[in-house]
């Protein structure tokens, strides 16, 4: 059996997804490179990538124990928020009058930037961890919210009028239907949290903080320590991306009937 | 039509009720998709309701299923004196599916939804009958269309209930399947009472034992026509296409076709 329509083999195009991400990342160091050798920008503005790789491994000990910080800040707040934003969608699915006092809150809680927030929470919870979690927990509880909102008030009518044939209580209705119907909504709402609640964390440490790396970035920033910054930027995005993929991988296998984790079926 | 030979395959609990459904009134905005509107199901019988998009078939299925939500009335009595209400089970034209439940867990859905143990092995006969025994662990996205509306009619018959109303239950489907459908439905469902909501004049002759046409706004319901013999019937016998040739007449814009007389029983 032949086709006419040339295709790529399996093995490469496994191949072309494991190499893709480190193309990139090469293209990307070179360019980087690139431009300090063309501008012949000073190391104080902008290191060289050899530069920044050398304090990554010399001043190992300090960003590890900093990143700590922010990793734990990032993780408790992702899930303090998405709990939170669970815990307001689902009573505003089914009662209507909630729906109508809580949502003008939740649009003007919005209005509000959060920049603006940080001082008053860290005036508020103090200097340790707590203000930085409230901040990840605030910056993500929008986006969870709507979404899971938005899934457990769309659900299927036809599954609802079929349920309530089947004498369905209102209870079982919301766990056995409207529920996991939502999963996908809150899901997709949870992944845009994962990307954004380590913003929160940093935005937190800038304001007031005596650790973690948005105060470490600070803290040498003053000192004109760019390839300290750098590092602690670049730590930051490894993290951000190692936790995005683990929160992914984990939501596709837990809702294996999405449409978008199926593979194609005929 | 009453024939005095078992046909074979009955249901299990054949229905001993008969319905009447008087003054039913469904209004949607202020206007009245129907009004004094009767409707009589003997017990056990298969009827089918034929009409134009939108002339309100579904909704008078919705209407006794109990799930029209706003300006409605009208009488439903059984005649065994118990409410009707309970005691239908519902299948619609798209399967309903849950995406996250196999074909056996949707099956097994009504059980789960009262907080009852579902019959497993009652579940396992019902997915043989409708042959889905192999694909009973699979999710729905994995099923052709014809399957997933195999397993609807499972989960339907799971039920058990006295009444079922279908609504359009296989103009989604290819030719083929529709007609292995029908039969299917026809075995399964003899001895309950049935409406099936159709826009399909020879399924509603194939599997009716009283065929009636909704039409007009408001709608009103056309006198019954009853194809003889059992069903599911030859759809190339002469009788089921002259009757054909005159519910295409009833449903037509043709306004003569009105001369037939209204409001049924």
């Amino acid at each position: 059996m032949s086709t006419p329509v040339k295709r790529t083999p399996l093995s490469e195009r496994r191949l072309l997804k494991i190499a893709r991400p480190i193309i990139i990342i090469v293209a990307l160091i070179a360019t980087w490179q690139l431009t300090v050798t063309l501008t012949g920008a000073p190391k104080y503005m902008l290191p060289t990538p050899v530069d920044v790789w050398h304090t990554l491994i010399t001043r190992y000990a300090v960003l590890f124990d900093h990143a700590r910080y922010t990793i734990a800040e990032t993780v408790i707040g992702l899930f303090a928020g998405a709990t939170l934003g669970a815990l307001a969608a689902i009573p505003m699915a089914l009662f209507t009058p909630v729906r109508f006092w809580l949502m003008p809150i939740l649009l003007v809680s919005q209005a509000i930037p959060f920049f603006a927030l940080a001082p008053l929470l860290v005036l508020w919870l103090g200097f340790g961890l707590a203000s930085k979690i409230a901040m990840a927990a605030l910056i993500i509880f929008f986006p969870v919210t709507v979404a899971f909102f938005d899934g457990l008030a769309r659900t299927e009518p036809g599954w609802l009028d079929l349920a309530r044939t089947m004498g369905a209580s209102r209870w079982r209705l919301l766990t056995h239907i409207r529920l996991p119907a939502a999963l996908p909504a809150f899901a997709s709402g949870f992944r845009v949290a994962t990307a954004v609640a380590p913003i929160g964390a940093v935005i937190g440490e800038w304001v007031g903080s005596s650790h973690g790396l948005g105060y470490l970035m600070l803290h040498a920033n003053a000192r004109v320590q760019i390839d300290m910054v750098f590092a602690c930027l670049l730590i930051l995005c490894a993290f951000s991306i190692t936790q995005y993929f683990i929160v992914d991988r984990v939501l596709r296998a837990a809702l294996p009937w999405q449409p978008d984790s199926l593979t194609p079926v005929r | 039509m009453t024939d005095t030979d078992i046909p074979p395959h009955s249901a299990p609990n054949p229905t001993q009720f008969d319905i009447d459904l008087r003054s039913a009134r469904v209004a949607f905005g202020g206007v009245d998709i129907f009004h004094d509107l009767d409707l009589g199901l003997p017990a056990g019988s298969f009827t089918c309701l034929l009409g134009p998009s939108g002339v309100g078939k579904s909704t008078l299925l919705r209407f006794l299923a109990d799930l029209v939500e706003g300006d409605v009335s009208g009488n439903i009595t059984c005649s065994d004196g118990v409410p009707l209400k309970g005691r239908i089970a519902y299948m619609a034209q798209q399967d309903l599916l849950l995406p996250w439940r196999t074909v056996r867990e949707n099956v097994e859905l009504g059980a789960s939804l009262r907080g009852q143990r579902p019959d497993h092995d009652k579940a396992d006969r019902l997915i043989a009958e409708v042959g889905l025994s192999n694909a009973a662990h699979l999710r729905p996205a994995e099923l052709s269309g014809g399957m997933k509306q195999r397993a609807a009619l499972a989960r339907t018959l799971m039920e058990d209930r006295p009444v079922v109303l279908m609504d359009e239950p296989f103009s989604a489907l290819d030719p083929v399947n529709r007609l292995r459908l029908q039969e299917l439905a026809a075995r399964v469902l003899r001895g309950k009472t049935v409406l099936l909501v159709t826009h399909d004049p020879l399924e509603a002759l194939r599997l009716g034992d009283f065929v009636h046409v909704l039409r007009g706004s408001p709608a009103r319901l056309q006198d019954a026509i009853t194809p003889a013999g059992h069903s599911p019937r030859d759809i190339t016998d002469a009788d089921i296409l002259r009757q054909q040739a005159q519910l295409l007449r009833q449903l037509g814009t043709n306004e003569t076709a009105a001369a037939v007389p209204e409001n049924a029983q």
